[in-house]
């Protein structure tokens, strides 16, 4: 039993931050941007304080942020970087080299949309657009969560068979500018939980000479001296690393249960009303938080309705999926988040997994939400109805449909949409 | 200040083996191997793209010996020393290596400029050396921010450079850091000197180098000496060192305060096929050029004797 003198209020920011002091990180380097600016500041204020013992390099860009962890984490120390939106498309080059280079950066992502125009507000369009960079992928949907996710994202991405970056996501403002109730671990429980980085590169020790990251050929080289691996060898182990890093997550998640007592579903996705299920809203993020209210109010309407909120989204858990929807007749996607000129990411990323099922349930994606646009229930119920209408039609719309636009208040540009 | 070496200063040991991927003449060969000596095997170096990534070798084989090398994105070589260093410091190894960034001056000039900054403000505990070879040589001689006036590249093909090279240390100089160095591939014991000098001292040390390129500037291989020599003896690349503020021309700048010791600038521009559109009015331009960059050398050795 816990008692409510142990938990704490806080942010979603200050609980990354508070999972970044219990992890013990060495180097720190970030650059403030809206929403993510609390976390540095807070970390900050933990070393300056003595709390943490930690490097903090004050950069002057997003992009020498990452590359300052990717320097750093190569010299053999675990790092820690935040970030948002345009500040993490500024990364987007290092993202590749961090990944490519094996190296078990943690970073948070306080989503939110991406300019033009200028919004500083929540979607999850920064996260889903830097999904193919090889980093490890994981959504939030509480503050708890986000301390809990990060502690174990380290034990994750330092895992011999992983060495993997990883993204923890949370929504702009919704969770990080939002004080919950957070529980924080004595740090002696977190240090048994995770133990010292052991890396694979270690620049750092004067013994070893190391090369990293050296231009590498199409194709294999060997000489006498021995045979280097060429590009597509190393770009195929990592894919093969980040297929495989699902036992991981999944193993890291029953393990911190077991010593902390909390638990996120399977580790890969959280379920909710879903155990007789015959449709579904799949969600991540603030989307999936909101979709458990739509969901209470149409199960007391008979709709046997529930909810898969997807945590783990690289790798993305297709066996996972198709076991889990092996009956299912109607999935209801909403995504914050678009692949312009095609769809919601979440959504052509679950058709894809389920082609090759048995069962290729009846998909239906929206759009809500872009630029912080509120999403509430409602909206969302009014979704989950037109999507059972279309099913048992049959009925696959060419459009992609957005939810919650006010394009009748618009009278000018009425004429344009048409 | 950097103290006098000798040649039998420069130990004999070797970091940069023989057969790297160098073109024949290469100014930056010359360079590497010899500050390579002066800063010895405790020593991270992080390269962005050029020609020293080439330098380097292919996945599995290097031509560099005994030192650590990590290999970074173009824009990124200051902040990579900032990560390395910051790491250093978190396991108490910053007093015992040495962090340097080796960079081009595309990586320096251009593209890496904001993050050279941002590491030099924060007083990053690190050595930054510049090889200038005076454009993108790597990717094929276009013009970079460190191209001079005239100067045929690629992407200046008919009419030449029409502005006058980033004067980078003086940027640098700017910056308040504690040591600024300009040498040349042509004077091993003066690079030699200023990396030994740079080692020694903590915060953010720049070494700006020049590096003639025999395909990029159009001179026989045989001529790489000769043609930094030039440079340094026409007055158009100056020696000189900046250590806390206090300025002082390294010894084969030194007599070329005074305008008669300085070679004619067309011994210099007429010897490398990138000259050769330069018209007359072109080497007048230079001739200013030369002398007021000597007027500012002028004022910065009186000060410093003043002080």
């Amino acid at each position: 039993m816990t008692s409510v003198e142990e938990y704490q209020v806080m942010t979603g920011n200050h609980a990354a931050a508070n999972a970044c002091k219990g992890a013990r990180v060495q180097v720190v380097a970030a650059y403030p941007i809206t929403p993510q600016s609390p976390v540095v500041e807070k970390i900050s204020f933990f070393i300056e304080n003595g709390e943490l013992n930690a490097r903090m390099v004050r950069v002057e860009s997003e992009q020498s942020a990452l590359t300052a962890c990717v320097a750093a984490s190569a010299t053999g120390v675990r790092v820690y970087t935040a970030t948002s939106s345009h500040g993490l498309l500024l990364m987007y080059e290092i993202l590749c080299w961090a990944a490519g280079n094996r190296l078990p950066i943690v970073m948070n992502i306080a989503m939110r949309s991406v300019g033009a125009p200028w919004s500083v507000w929540t979607d999850h369009q920064d996260a889903f657009t830097v999904r193919d960079t090889g980093w490890i992928q994981m959504f939030c949907e509480d503050n708890q969560e986000i301390y809990d996710t990060n502690l174990q994202a380290y034990r994750i991405a330092e895992d011999p068979s992983v060495y993997v970056p990883t993204f923890v996501n949370y929504d702009g403002y919704i969770l990080s500018h939002t004080s919950m109730l957070v529980k924080l671990e004595p740090q002696k429980k977190i240090d048994e939980f995770l133990p010292p980085l052991k890396h694979h590169l270690n620049l750092g020790d004067m013994n070893v000479v190391m090369g990293v990251c050296p231009v590498t050929t199409p194709d294999i080289v060997k000489r006498e001296e021995g045979t280097a691996p060429g590009y597509y060898e190393f770009r195929y182990s990592l894919q093969r690393s980040i297929e495989n890093s699902i036992k991981k997550v999944k193993e890291v998640h029953d393990l911190f249960a077991e010593k902390f007592g909390r638990s996120y579903g399977n580790g890969i996705y959280k379920t909710y009303r879903a155990e007789d299920a015959e449709m579904y809203i799949f969600a991540v993020g603030s989307v999936a938080s909101e979709s458990r209210l739509a969901i209470d109010k149409l199960r007391e309407k008979g709709v046997k309705i529930g909810l898969i909120s997807l945590k783990l989204f690289r790798p993305f858990p297709t066996k996972y999926l198709r076991e889990l929807f092996k009956d299912a007749k109607l999935i209801v996607v909403f995504d914050r988040d678009i692949g312009y000129g095609y769809e919601g990411i979440l959504c052509y990323e679950l058709k894809s997994a389920l082609y090759q099922s048995k069962n290729r349930p009846f998909i239906k994606g929206y759009i809500v939400g872009l630029g912080g646009r509120d999403v509430n229930a409602e909206d969302l119920i009014d979704g989950v109805y037109r999507a059972i209408d279309l099913e048992k039609k049959n009925e696959y719309s060419e459009q992609t449909e957005f939810i919650g636009l006010k394009l009748d208040e618009l009278d000018f540009l009425q004429e344009v949409v048409k | 200040m950097a103290d006098k070496v000798k040649l039998y200063d420069i130990p004999e040991e070797e970091f940069l083996l023989p057969g790297n991927r160098m073109c024949a003449g290469c100014g930056l060969s010359l360079i590497y191997r010899t500050a390579l000596k002066a800063l010895g095997p405790n020593t991270i170096i992080t390269v962005p793209a050029s020609c020293l990534t080439v330098l380097h070798g292919m996945q599995g084989f290097t031509s560099v010996d005994k030192i650590s090398v990590l290999n970074t994105p173009f824009a990124t070589v200051a902040a990579s020393a900032s990560g390395i260093e910051a790491a250093l410091e978190a396991m108490g190894k910053d007093d015992e290596v040495t962090c340097v960034a080796f960079a081009g001056d595309g990586g320096t000039t251009d593209i890496g400029i904001q993050g050279l900054s941002g590491a030099a403000e924060r007083r990053t505990n690190f050595i930054y050396a510049c090889y200038d070879n005076e454009a993108y040589m790597n990717t094929g001689v276009q013009r970079s921010g460190s191209t001079p006036y005239g100067s045929f590249t690629t992407t200046t093909p008919i009419y030449g450079k029409t502005e006058h090279k980033k004067n980078m240390p003086k940027i640098l100089e700017a910056h308040d850091i504690p040591y600024v160095a300009t040498s040349c591939a042509s004077y091993p014991l003066d690079i030699y000197a200023k990396f030994k000098r740079a080692k020694e001292i903590k915060g953010t040390k720049y070494i700006h180098i020049l590096s003639p390129c025999p395909p990029g500037w159009g001179f026989s291989t045989k001529d790489t000496i000769k043609m930094g020599k030039l440079a340094v003896e026409t007055g158009f690349w100056p020696l000189y060192e900046i250590e806390n503020g206090k300025f002082s021309l390294s010894t084969p700048s030194k007599r070329l305060l005074d305008p008669a010791k300085r070679k004619p600038i067309e011994e210099y521009l007429s010897t490398q096929k990138r000259f050769n559109r330069l018209s007359n009015e072109d080497i007048e331009e230079y001739k200013r050029y030369i002398n007021q960059s000597w007027e500012y050398i002028k004022s910065k050795n009186l000060t410093t004797q003043l002080l």
